[in-house]
């Protein structure tokens, strides 16, 4: 594969304006990196400059040209609706919750995978399906799993037992159970991200290390405590800093299975937001709702800085 | 083999106990896909009947539920559009992200490790908070309900993310290869080209498939720009369109899920390595 530089033909020596350019690193590193930060700033940049001004402004779907300035009116609206403090709880239920079950079990899952057996190729394929799958209809799976009615896991708790006959779970119809169903799918869909990347910071640590503590006579606990974790902390953190993100701003899973029902109480700041700005036509008050996520951002990406600072330094 | 290092864990015993939790979590993540393709070829008859073993065929299977989702919806529609947006996205993204990429790995000097980490943070910015303003900007462009403004948008997320893969796979090239490239004659720019580009076929070809995965999956902007069925992407017409008032098409919504999940997921398994190498290699040296 390599190719030798011998094979190509020589250049005569260049002295056009491209060619200075083509040869100025420095030039062409930005010439290079230019069109994408482009892109960036045009697409996420602005918009994000344009979402701070519509939370203070009384846009609408049907508002053209300028929209006037409200001051904090819609934030004041949206915290005094009643949903919304409770948005902002299950908010945090939902993504502390799932966020913890996503790394105690993705943990265990990556600590089993590391063993080489035959047939892994096809136990990581099935492993990975709810990552790949798009999530919304992964969760038309579930819905048809946690049917009312038709239920799988209804049958099959009534066949063993565990239901009883004519009294069984309305998934998603009964308040807890609601939450506990969408964080369950929540947890289904993102184990598989950081299962693979523990994976991939566990084959990382080098064979000698594991060897040189064995010879010192490290137990497993103390093993796995002092030498694979530590070792592990700086992956662990961006799937713990990823799954963050995704689980306070995700609103598929909620929106197919529940649409924040039964009575709000699987309702989150990013469907309220949703169902405020574009089902209600009140851009700016979804606006102001969809940037109470905004802290939670900022903390995150500040301690991804951070860590990358700290790998820098190491 | 890294499990092997371990005298605990080689017992048959912790053997054992291992398959058991693998087999577990196997169960967890992809029953709700065999149960797509169960309820694929029952009758409507078998799956509304609480008294009948859903593990069973009760009836014989039947390909019905098939023949109405590809004779009675869009859904063939909806899959070419999404094959359509994916495509264009991806060729934007590899112009602007591959160079981009190489630009942070080498040409940008100490910068360039800030400057990814500030275009990696921008992946980080959720639909959530910009579907509203980009919801006008789309309007203002005059995009509404048309799937090009799919294809301007997308980009905005899978660009600040191939960037980041692609600077992982360009920072483990040896600088070797093109500095004697370029004693050999070549411009730095062509050695990127001429040089660094065919033996980084791997890296380019993960991120057509993450690219891709990532304009399949996407929901929230699909949902917010797109307004008639016959534009829809498979990830929000399913969800939107198989739903007839309160009558839900079971059969043919798992047919229809599953269809769109399982090749995608055969091609991402393959380059899955490669995809957290990239993805970590570019924070953790």
């Amino acid at each position: 594969m390599k190719q030798t530089a011998g094979d190509l033909p020589a250049r005569p020596a260049d002295t056009g304006f491209f060619g200075r350019l083509a040869d100025d690193e420095k030039v062409l590193g930005r010439l290079m990196l230019a069109p994408a930060i482009t892109y960036i700033v045009a697409l996420i940049g602005f918009p994000l400059l344009l979402a701070l001004f519509y939370s203070v402004s009384n846009v609408t779907v049907g508002t053209h040209g300028w929209p006037s300035f409200v001051g904090l009116a819609n934030f004041r609206h949206a915290i005094g609706n009643p949903t919304f403090p409770r948005a902002l709880w299950n908010t945090l239920v939902f993504a502390l919750v799932s966020q913890f079950f996503v790394m105690i079990l993705a943990t265990i899952l990556a600590i089993s995978l590391q063993r080489e057996f035959r047939g892994k190729w096809v136990v990581r394929l099935m492993i990975l399906l709810p990552w790949v799958a798009p999530i919304s209809l992964g969760s038309i799976g579930w819905l048809w799993m946690f049917d009312s009615v038709y239920s799988v896991i209804n049958w099959t708790g009534r066949a063993l037992g565990i239901f009883g006959k004519d009294t069984w779970p309305i998934w998603l119809g009964q308040p807890t159970l609601a939450m506990g169903s969408v964080i369950t799918v929540h947890v289904w869909r993102l184990l598989p991200l950081a299962t693979v990347i523990l994976l991939g910071g566990l084959s990382g640590i080098p064979k000698d290390i594991h060897d040189a503590a064995q010879m010192d006579g490290a137990g497993v606990l103390r093993h796995h405590f002092q030498i694979t974790v530590p070792l592990v902390r700086p992956i662990a953190l961006v799937a713990l800093l990823f799954g963050t993100v995704y689980a306070f701003t995700d609103m598929i899973v909620i929106y197919v299975l529940t649409r924040g029902g039964p009575y709000e109480t699987t309702q989150v700041l990013s469907t309220l937001a949703f169902f405020t700005g574009i089902d209600g036509g009140d851009l700016g008050g979804g606006a102001a709702i969809a940037l109470f996520l905004f802290p939670v951002l900022a903390a995150c990406a500040v301690l991804i800085l951070r860590f990358a600072r700290q790998a820098e330094v190491t | 083999m890294p499990g092997e290092r371990r005298g605990a864990i080689t017992s048959p015993l912790s053997r054992g106990v291992n398959f058991g939790v693998i087999a577990a979590f196997v169960a967890f993540t992809a029953f709700p896909f065999f149960w797509m393709v169960i309820t694929t070829f029952k009758h409507t008859l078998d799956l509304m009947n609480p008294a009948n073993n859903p593990f069973l065929f009760n009836q014989l299977p039947t390909l019905a539920h098939l023949r109405m989702l590809f004779q009675e919806t869009a859904y063939a529609k909806w899959l070419w559009n999404t094959a359509w947006v994916g495509g264009i996205v991806v060729i934007i993204t590899l112009l602007l992200a591959v160079p981009a990429g190489y630009s942070l790995a080498r040409l940008s000097g100490t910068s360039g490790e800030q400057l990814g980490i500030g275009i990696f943070l921008t992946y980080l910015v959720p639909p959530t908070i910009l579907f509203i303003p980009l919801s006008r900007v789309v309007t203002f462009l005059g995009l509404t309900d048309s799937l090009w403004s799919l294809v301007v948008v997308y980009p905005s997320f899978t660009i600040p993310f191939c960037s980041w893969l692609l600077m992982g796979f360009f920072k483990v090239i040896p600088p070797d290869i093109e500095e004697a490239a370029m004693i050999d004659g070549l411009s730095r720019f062509g050695a990127f080209l001429r040089v660094v580009l065919p033996i980084s076929v791997a890296g380019i070809l993960t991120t057509v498939i993450f690219t891709f995965t990532l304009v399949t999956q996407e929901f929230v902007y699909a949902l917010t720009f797109i307004s008639s069925s016959a534009k829809f992407t498979v990830s929000v017409g399913v969800p939107t369109f198989l739903v007839r008032g309160d009558v839900y098409f079971w059969g043919s919504m798992m047919a229809a899920c599953f269809i769109a999940s399982f090749p995608i997921a055969i091609l991402y398994n393959l380059f899955v390595d490669r995809f957290i190498a990239g993805f970590t290699g570019g924070a953790v040296k």
